[in-house]
């Protein structure tokens, strides 16, 4: 199969899978108990029903489903319910730089401590750094987010006041939120790339380049590292999506305005297309990263054959 | 040979990061530029009078708005004048007449007349408008008829504006405290013109509340409004007052974790917490008491109890629950925020009302009133459920109580459920429930913001109970002109519900907040609502002949 062909296939599939969210989102926050205009103080029932007939909830279920589809179309996504006055198109668009600065940020962090870190633990396997440096990593995978941010906020915001604690503008403290997410993804990359690069390393074409006389550093890095580096790549995808797409606890911890905070407030909120907004950016990250992690692996294994 | 070459370089780059950081902190900048910056809980819904209900987005609306009425920033029954320079009332305390300056003025140079609060009311009963908190405005003679659609034409209802200067309110019933009410964010007027440049009156989306759209008259004017980011006002040139406003500017930062908020404290990026976390109020009490602040606030925390339910509907019983919580127990370990035991409803005010005293831990009359219900003892009640929304805080005080009703009255099938908010809603609405937490803050000084919403029919009251007696004392009370004379009738009708307890009152609520010492003029007010204008802000050495507090 031609990649252009993969690309088509794989689009067409991607088509259909959003539309299926989309459904299944819309039918799940319509069934779910309360709505978006429950308060504290109770609002009377006939200014509840006003305002449904503002925002079109008085319709028909389908009714208000085959709308809301037409406005997709088009790419509206709809008024907030929470953030009263913005379109969910707006929300996001604020919202998304947010994430994706620390999201890819705390990637790169990532591969530049996990990669080298498993490379190097695979090349001195079994020795005691090795050991130290797995366990090490098991602390980072083990340590959750919500432990490792306030601690950071600790020591290097309150203590040696480097960052700031908390805020986006004119605020250092998305560097620690990065930082979170690097060590906790540095952490699991790390034990991946470890596990794989042995794999490699036991491979009979390693025996032969070995035999051939073939330096250390050259089999590790230009052989080995070429296949022990795939199931890296496979991971991104969805690693990179869920960064993206706002990882809740960093950004709470943090107090940053990103995706991460939508995505769990507008289900609080009832806030039905803001939550139907979020879910279909993460969904398209979740996809568009996955073809592209699918691609990058034919690319470092030609042996591999796109497969639909 | 590299690496180390790397690590020097790192650690060198480091050290100049680390010291070129060593800089004064945002809270002291802003204090020399006398700007304030405020924690404010959860970001607003709504910059718009008519379309917002929290605390929090009431503390915004009002930097950006002026009643007619305002708050004084230390006396909680003083009124100070705002856009009316002075009022009167009629003998029977059933029509108000207010008295407007007239150099009050829009943010955009507008002049404020009476007719903008006019225009404002007619938009917040408006039936379309679907204002949360137009309940507010039902002291205006036919406000709820007008509101609930049963009389159309606005004219009816009991504002008018003889002319530019002049506000005439006629209400539904005498309301001595009238002046208390009209501080109230829901009073504000509104810019017409603004409002409707931007879309028809009663739309809720609408981008008039947007920086560089939004007009309003209050000390400050909107100058940024970013999502989960901050709300910036700056001091506003129009505003009537402007020479006596004592700050330049205002960020409210919607900041939702209390510890991430505490520790923005600690580090200097904040002058006031909005809340302070149970668990930190012993750390500052004993490292920081100079910022550490417990003060009374007009709120009551309770449980409802669904009265058409059993066990709930057995009066005796309700009265066994509730001689067997130990209140005192539960302030002091598990609140911690030296919070009230509640002995009535209503919270006591200094100054004015002081509820009934009938509430008491007696685990000896709990018992004998288990016995009346018609229980030889716990166990053979039936299962029921204390719900909570989900909060460590209260699932902790649900457990307290859990545990007292088993130690003390020997029940043993009470069950905790934890409702996500919304849901928690909609299963008190719909009186789907046994028993249920709750909270109520007070909206303006007077016994009636806590007695009202358990007349019969009130939208919050949500227990299913209804006291004839009740209603009709209440309705009396509001035919008194006479303040001592119209507390005792409240009085009399709050012991009619302490005496049938549809609710289970708890504590009275403290605000526990940490605030920068260099914060001047920020006094305890039992609303919590502070006067923005009237806020200083002192570095140590700016004024080394007044002292930094106050």
């Amino acid at each position: 199969m031609s990649t252009a062909h993969f690309i088509s296939y794989r689009f067409a599939q991607a088509v259909f899978a959003l539309f299926c969210i989309v459904t299944i989102t819309f039918f799940l926050n319509r069934f779910a108990p309360g709505n978006p205009f429950l308060d504290e103080k109770a609002i009377p029932e006939h200014l509840v029903d006003n305002m449904k007939a503002y925002y079109g909830l008085d319709k028909p279920l389908f009714t208000q489903y085959l709308v809301n589809l037409k406005n997709l179309l088009v790419g509206d996504l709809g008024a907030s319910f929470g953030n009263k006055g913005y379109t969910v198109n707006e929300v996001i668009a604020q919202s998304w730089p947010v994430s994706a600065r620390i999201g890819l940020c705390g990637l790169g962090l990532a591969l530049l401590l996990g990669v080298p870190i498993g490379v190097f633990a695979a090349a001195h396997r079994n020795s005691r750094i090795d050991y130290g440096l797995m366990s090490l990593a098991l602390l980072g995978i083990c340590l959750p987010t919500f432990v490792i941010a306030p601690i950071l906020g600790n020591i290097f915001g309150l203590r040696l006041k480097w960052f700031d604690v908390a805020g986006w503008e004119g605020s250092s403290a998305w560097v620690l939120a990065s930082a979170t997410l690097g060590i906790y993804y540095a952490a699991y990359i790390a034990r991946l790339t470890r596990g794989s690069m042995l794999d490699q390393l036991n491979q009979d074409y390693i025996r032969t380049a070995q035999a051939k006389g073939v330096s250390p550093n050259k089999i590790l890095f230009k052989h080995a590292f070429r296949g022990g580096i795939s199931p890296v790549v496979a991971y991104l995808g969805p690693a990179l999506a869920s960064l993206i797409g706002g990882t809740f606890v960093v950004e709470f911890v943090f107090n940053l305005p990103g995706l991460g905070q939508h995505f769990v407030r507008a289900v609080t909120n009832r806030d039905y297309t803001l939550i139907q907004g979020t879910v279909i950016v993460f969904a398209t990250l979740i996809l568009v990263f996955n073809l592209l992690s699918d691609l990058a692996q034919v690319w470092l294994d030609p042996r591999r054959k796109l497969k639909t | 040979m590299v690496p180390h070459r790397l690590l020097a370089l790192t650690i060198s780059a480091l050290a100049v990061f680390s010291t070129a950081c060593e800089r004064t902190d945002r809270a002291t900048r802003a204090a020399r530029d006398k700007i304030l910056l405020l924690g404010n809980g959860a970001e607003p819904k709504a910059l718009d009078p008519h379309i917002v209900s929290s605390v929090g987005d009431a503390n915004i609306l009002r930097a950006l708005f002026e009643g007619l009425v305002t708050y004084h920033p230390s006396d909680d029954s003083a009124h100070e004048p705002g856009v009316a320079k002075r009022w009167e009332a009629n003998d029977n305390f059933t029509e108000w007449t207010f008295f407007l300056r007239d150099d009050a003025r829009w943010s955009n140079g507008d002049s404020v007349t009476a007719h903008d609060f006019v225009y404002a009311y007619s938009r917040i009963l408006h039936p379309e408008m679907g204002s949360p908190y137009a309940s507010m405005l039902y002291f205006l003679k036919n406000g709820e008829a007008y509101s609930t659609g049963a009389v159309t034409d606005f004219s009816q209802v009991g504002v008018k504006a003889p002319d530019d200067h002049t506000l005439v309110c006629t209400l539904e019933d005498p309301s001595p405290y009238f002046p208390d009410v009209v501080k109230h964010t829901t009073w504000y007027p509104v810019h017409q013109a603004t409002i409707e440049k931007f879309g028809s009156m009663t739309d809720q989306f609408t981008l008039w509340q947007r920086p560089g759209n939004h007009v309003g008259n209050g000390a400050f004017r909107l100058v940024d409004w970013r999502i989960n980011t901050f709300v910036k006002v700056e001091r506003n040139p129009h505003y009537w007052d402007a020479a006596n406003v004592k700050p330049n500017g205002i960020v409210f930062f919607p900041i939702e974790n209390n510890f991430t908020e505490e520790r923005a404290f600690r580090g200097g990026l904040i002058h006031y917490t909005y809340v302070l976390a149970p668990s930190l109020i012993d750390w500052y009490r004993e490292n920081r008491t100079e910022v550490l602040r417990s003060e009374t606030y007009a709120g009551s925390y309770f449980f409802r109890c669904n009265v058409t339910r059993e066990p709930m509907n057995n009066l005796f019983f309700r009265k066994a629950l509730a001689a067997a919580i130990d209140r005192e127990t539960i302030v002091r370990y598990v609140t911690m925020g030296g919070q009230q035991p509640a002995h009535g409803f209503t919270p006591p005010s200094d100054a004015g009302y002081q509820p009934p005293d009938v509430i008491r831990f007696d685990p000896a009359k709990a018992r004998q009133y288990l016995a009346q219900a018609g229980y030889a003892d716990g166990s053979d009640v039936p299962a029921f459920d204390l719900i909570v929304n989900t909060s460590e805080q209260h699932k902790a005080i649900a457990e307290a109580v859990q545990d007292m009703w088993k130690t003390h009255l020997g029940i043993t099938r009470v069950s905790i459920s934890n409702q996500e908010w919304k849901v928690f809603q909609q299963t008190i609405l719909d009186l789907n429930y046994e028993v249920a937490r709750a909270g109520w803050i007070g909206d303006y000084v007077d016994p009636t913001t806590f007695l009202h919403m358990w007349r019969t029919g009130d939208t919050n009251n949500q227990t299913g109970w209804s006291s004839p007696d009740y209603d009709r004392l209440l309705k009396k009370a509001a035919q008194l002109s006479d303040t001592q004379a119209r507390y005792a009738m409240l009085y009399q009708a709050e012991s009619i519900l302490l005496e049938e307890l549809p609710v289970i009152p708890l504590y009275w609520y403290t605000r526990v907040y940490a605030i920068s010492p260099h914060i001047v003029n920020w006094n305890p007010l039992l609303l919590d609502n502070h006067p923005y204008k009237h806020i200083d802000i002192r570095l140590p050495g700016d004024n080394p002949d007044r002292p930094p507090y106050n």
